[in-house]
C-alpha cells in the first residue's frame, strides 16, 4: 500500500493534463456557447477559428525570435498572443459583416447560418494550410519544466516523478485570468450586461435601446480572444497541426452542449467534465491501482477501459448520455 | 405538378458534360472517365444527403461514417476468409461482440422496466461495468489471437468470399443499421444537436475501421479487392479484344484502361438511374408530399397525425443507406480499403457543398453538383497550380514566395469550395436547380 506513490502517478498522467487539456477546452467551449447565445448558430468553422489565430501568433512569434526578442522562461508566444487576437478579430469581424450580417438582417433559420459557417470554415481551412502548410509546427520556448521529473523525485524520494509542464502551469493561469475576465466583463460591466440581456430575450432587449450591432461585435471581438488564445495554449502545450484544430471541434461543441448551449459556467464546465473522462477512461490505471493494492494484487492487464484511439468515442458517449437524459445540458442552457 | 422537361436543367447538364468532354480532349480520356466514375459516385451520394436535407430538413453531417461503412462491407463480403483465424478465435471475438450487445440491450430492457429512482441508476452501472469487464475479457483474446496470425499479410478474419456486387446492398444496410441507431437517440433533438451526434458518430466509425485489425486489417488496409468488371491485363492478354482494338486501330493498353473505366461507369449509371427514379418517384407520391409537408411544418403535420419522429427515422435511414451503397462502390472502383483517407472534408462537407450547390430538394439537382462539384474538386489543383506559375513567372526560379506558391496552390482547392458554397447561398440559395 503506496498511497502517495499512487497518488503521483495519478496526478503525473491524468490530474495535471487532465486540467490543462480541460482548460484549452473549457476557453473553446466558451466562444461556441457565447455565439450560441447571442447569435444562436452553432459556429462549425470554430476550430479554424482557433487554427488562423494561433498560425497568426507562430508567424509573429517567429519574428519576434528572429528579431532576438524573447519572453525570459516564458514562451514567446505569449508576448505574440496580441497580435494574434486582433488578427482573428479583424478576420472575424470581416467575415460577420460580409457573411452573416446579410442572413441576420434576412432573418434566416439558424440552420442556413451554421450551412454559412460551413462555407466560413473550408475557408478558413483553405487559408490556414495556404500559409503554414499542413505539418506539424512546434513553437513553445522557454523553460520547459516548472517542476522535472527528476527534481520532483529528489526532493521528495518517492519513486515515482511529477512533471509539471511550464505550457501546462501557462495553461491554466492564462485560462483563469480569461475566464476571470470574461465573467466580469458580463456580470460588471453596461456592455456586457447589455449582451446579456441580448441572450436572454432579444425583443426586450432592441426594446430597451441595445443597439443589436454592437453587440454582436462584440461577442466577436471576444470569441476571437477566446479562440485564439484557446488555441494558442493547446498548440503550446501539444503542437499546432491544422488538421488537429479541426477536430478540436468534436470535443468543443461536447463540451458547450453537455454544460448547456448558451451558458458560460456550463461550457467550462463541460470542457473540464470531457477533458477528465477522455483522459480517465484512456489511461491505463494498471501503475496507481498496484500502487494501492498489496504486492500479489498486481493486475496482468493494463486496467486501460478503452485504447487513445477512441478518445472521441469518450466525448460522444458523454454527449449521448447528456442529450438523452438532460436535453437542456447540465447547467441549464437555452435549449430544444 | 406536371413534369415537363424544363430546357434550362438539360442546359446545365450540357454544359458539365461539356466540361467532362473538354477533360477528355485536352487532358486524356482516362482522366475524364476516372473524374467521370467519382462523379457518379458522388451524385449517389449527394443523393443520399440530399434525401435526408431536401425532403426532411435532416442536417446530417456524418456522411462520411457512412460511406466509410459501405467500404467495409466490400471486405466483409468479398474477400475470402481466413479460416486460420477463424479456428485460432474467430468465434471468441463474436461471442464477445455479442456479449457487448447483450449487455446494451440487457441494460435497455433493465431501464425500461424498472422504477424510477436511484437504485435504476445504480443497477444500470452495475449491469453495464460488469458487462463491459466480460466483453473485454472474452474480446481482447480472441482478437489477440486473431491478430497474430500472419499479421503481415492477413491479421484479419476476412470476409465471406462472396460475389463483390452483393457488397453493395450489404453496405447500404450496415449503414442503415448504424443510422437507426444514430436515429433512435438523436432524432427528436434540435437540428444542432443531430448534426454533432452525426459528426461524432462519423468520427468514431472511422476510428473503429482505423483501430480494430482483426475487422479489416485497420491502417494496414485491406488491398486487392475483388472487381465486378475484367483486369486490364486480362484484357491485354484477351485475342478476342486485341483485335477489336486493332480493328479499330487503338492502342491495346490505353484501349484496356477505357475499356474497365466504361465498364465501372455502366455499372455506376444502372445503379443512379436506378436511385434517381426510385427517388423520384418517391417524391412524387404521396409519401413525398408527407415528407414535404413535415420539413416545412411540423407542428401542422403532426396536428394532421402524421408521426413526424419516426417518419424522420425513416427518411435518415434511407438516406444513410445511399450514402452507404455509393461507400461500397467508392471502394470497389479502388480495390482498396484505406481508413486513413477518410477526410470530414473531403467526404462529408463537400457531399453538403455539392447538394446546397446543385439544389438542395431536387434530385437532378443533386447529381448535377455532384458531378460538377467533384470536376471542380478535382481540376482547380492544377488549374490553381497554372494560376501560380503565371503569377509568378517574373520570380527567379529559387525564390523562396515562388516555391512556397506553388506548393501550397493545392490548397486553393479548400478555398474554391468555401467561396462557392457561400456565393451561390447568398445569391441563389434555392441552387442550380430550384426545387419545384
Amino acid at each position: 500500500m503506496d498511497v502517495l506513490n499512487a497518488f503521483v502517478t495519478l496526478a503525473n498522467f491524468v490530474i495535471i493534463p487532465a486540467t490543462a487539456y480541460g482548460a484549452q477546452l473549457a476557453l473553446g467551449a466558451l466562444g461556441v456557447t457565447l455565439i450560441y447565445g447571442i447569435l444562436r448558430f452553432s459556429n462549425f468553422a470554430h476550430g479554424d477559428t482557433m487554427a488562423f489565430g494561433t498560425m497568426v501568433t507562430i508567424f509573429a512569434t517567429w519574428g519576434l525570435q528572429a528579431a532576438g526578442i524573447t519572453f525570459g522562461i516564458l514562451p514567446t508566444a505569449l508576448l505574440a498572443l496580441p497580435l494574434g487576437i486582433a488578427a482573428t478579430a479583424l478576420l472575424v469581424i470581416g467575415t460577420d459583416r460580409t457573411i452573416y450580417r446579410f442572413y441576420r438582417q434576412q432573418k434566416a433559420k439558424p440552420v442556413i447560418f451554421v450551412i454559412a459557417s460551413l462555407g466560413v470554415m473550408f475557408i478558413m481551412n483553405g487559408i490556414v494550410r495556404f500559409f503554414i502548410g499542413v505539418d506539424d509546427q512546434r513553437f513553445a520556448d522557454g523553460e520547459r519544466f516548472i517542476i522535472s521529473a527528476r527534481t520532483f523525485r529528489d526532493m521528495t524520494g518517492l519513486d515515482e516523478g511529477l512533471a509539471f509542464r511550464t505550457t501546462q502551469g501557462i495553461t491554466i493561469v492564462v485560462a483563469m485570468i480569461a475566464v476571470i475576465l470574461l465573467f466580469w466583463f458580463l456580470n460588471r460591466t453596461r456592455t456586457g450586461k447589455s449582451m446579456r440581456a441580448f441572450s436572454d430575450n432579444e425583443d426586450l432587449a432592441l426594446l430597451s435601446g441595445i443597439n443589436p450591432e454592437r453587440v454582436v461585435l462584440i461577442t466577436w471581438i471576444i470569441v476571437a480572444a477566446l479562440a485564439t488564445t484557446a488555441g494558442v495554449l493547446y498548440g503550446l502545450d501539444k503542437s499546432f497541426k491544422p488538421f488537429t484544430y479541426f477536430q478540436l471541434l468534436l470535443p468543443i461543441f461536447a463540451s458547450a452542449i453537455v454544460g448547456g448551449l448558451g451558458n458560460p459556467l456550463g461550457a467550462i464546465l463541460g470542457g473540464f467534465l470531457i477533458a477528465f473522462s477522455e483522459v480517465g477512461v484512456t489511461y491505463a490505471f494498471r501503475k496507481v491501482v498496484g500502487y494501492l493494492g498489496p504486492e500479489e494484487w498486481q493486475p496482468d492487464g493494463l486496467l486501460q477501459l478503452l485504447s487513445t484511439d477512441y478518445k472521441f468515442a469518450v466525448s460522444f458517449g458523454i454527449l449521448l448520455i447528456v442529450l438523452l437524459f438532460k436535453p437542456t445540458g447540465i447547467m441549464k442552457g437555452k435549449s430544444v | 405538378m406536371t413534369r415537363g422537361f424544363d430546357p434550362k436543367i438539360l442546359m446545365l447538364f450540357g454544359l458539365v458534360a461539356i466540361l467532362f468532354v473538354g477533360t477528355g480532349f485536352v487532358q486524356s480520356w482516362n482522366t475524364a472517365l476516372t473524374i467521370f466514375n467519382m462523379g457518379l459516385v458522388s451524385a449517389i451520394m449527394a443523393l443520399g444527403v440530399n434525401m435526408q436535407w431536401g425532403y426532411a430538413g435532416l442536417f446530417n453531417v456524418g456522411v462520411m461514417g457512412f460511406v466509410a461503412l459501405g467500404g467495409l462491407a466490400t471486405v466483409l463480403v468479398s474477400v475470402e476468409p481466413v479460416p486460420e483465424a477463424w479456428s485460432a478465435g474467430g468465434l471468441q471475438v463474436i461471442l464477445g461482440l455479442v456479449l457487448g450487445a447483450l449487455t446494451i440491450v440487457g441494460a435497455i430492457l433493465l431501464w425500461n422496466a424498472m422504477p424510477k429512482g436511484r437504485l435504476r441508476g445504480l443497477v444500470m452501472l452495475v449491469v453495464l461495468l460488469a458487462g463491459f469487464t466480460l466483453f473485454r475479457r472474452v474480446f481482447d483474446v480472441g482478437v489477440d489471437a486473431v491478430e497474430s496470425i500472419d499479421p503481415a499479410s492477413t491479421g484479419f478474419l476476412g470476409g465471406l468470399g462472396l460475389p463483390i456486387l452483393l457488397a453493395w446492398p450489404v453496405g447500404g444496410l450496415l449503414a442503415a443499421g448504424a443510422a437507426w441507431i444514430i436515429g433512435k437517440t438523436a432524432l427528436g433533438l434540435r437540428s444542432d444537436y443531430l448534426a454533432i451526434a452525426t459528426l461524432g458518430i462519423a468520427e468514431i466509425i472511422i476510428a473503429v475501421l482505423k483501430n480494430e485489425d482483426w475487422l479489416a486489417r485497420g491502417v494496414k488496409n485491406v488491398t486487392g479487392i475483388d472487381r465486378p468488371v475484367p483486369y486490364e491485363v486480362d484484357l491485354q492478354e484477351s485475342e478476342r479484344f486485341l483485335g477489336l482494338v486493332s480493328n479499330i486501330g487503338a492502342d491495346p493498353v490505353t484501349a484496356s484502361t477505357i475499356t474497365v473505366k466504361l465498364l465501372y461507369a455502366a455499372l455506376f449509371i444502372l445503379v443512379l438511374g436506378l436511385l434517381i427514379w426510385l427517388s423520384e418517384k418517391a417524391w412524387n407520391s404521396p409519401w413525398g408530399r408527407m415528407m414535404r409537408a413535415i420539413r416545412d411544418n411540423e407542428v401542422s403535420a403532426a396536428a394532421m397525425g402524421k408521426d413526424v419522429k419516426s417518419r424522420h427515422l425513416q427518411i435518415f435511414i434511407l438516406g444513410s443507406a445511399v450514402c452507404g451503397v455509393a461507400g461500397a462502390m467508392m471502394t470497389t472502383l479502388d480495390s482498396q480499403l484505406v481508413p486513413g483517407t477518410y477526410q470530414p472534408l473531403r467526404f462529408t462537407f463537400l457531399i453538403w457543398v455539392m447538394v446546397i450547390v446543385g439544389g438542395s430538394g431536387n434530385n437532378w439537382g443533386a447529381v448535377l453538383g455532384g458531378f460538377l462539384i467533384w470536376w471542380l474538386w478535382v481540376q482547380v489543383e492544377p488549374l490553381g497550380l497554372l494560376l501560380m506559375q503565371g503569377l509568378t513567372a517574373g520570380m527567379a526560379d529559387g525564390n523562396w514566395l515562388r516555391e512556397h506558391l506553388l506548393d501550397s496552390a493545392a490548397h486553393m482547392r479548400l478555398l474554391t469550395m468555401g467561396m462557392i458554397l457561400l456565393l451561390v447561398l447568398r445569391f441563389s440559395p434555392r441552387g442550380l436547380i430550384p426545387e419545384r
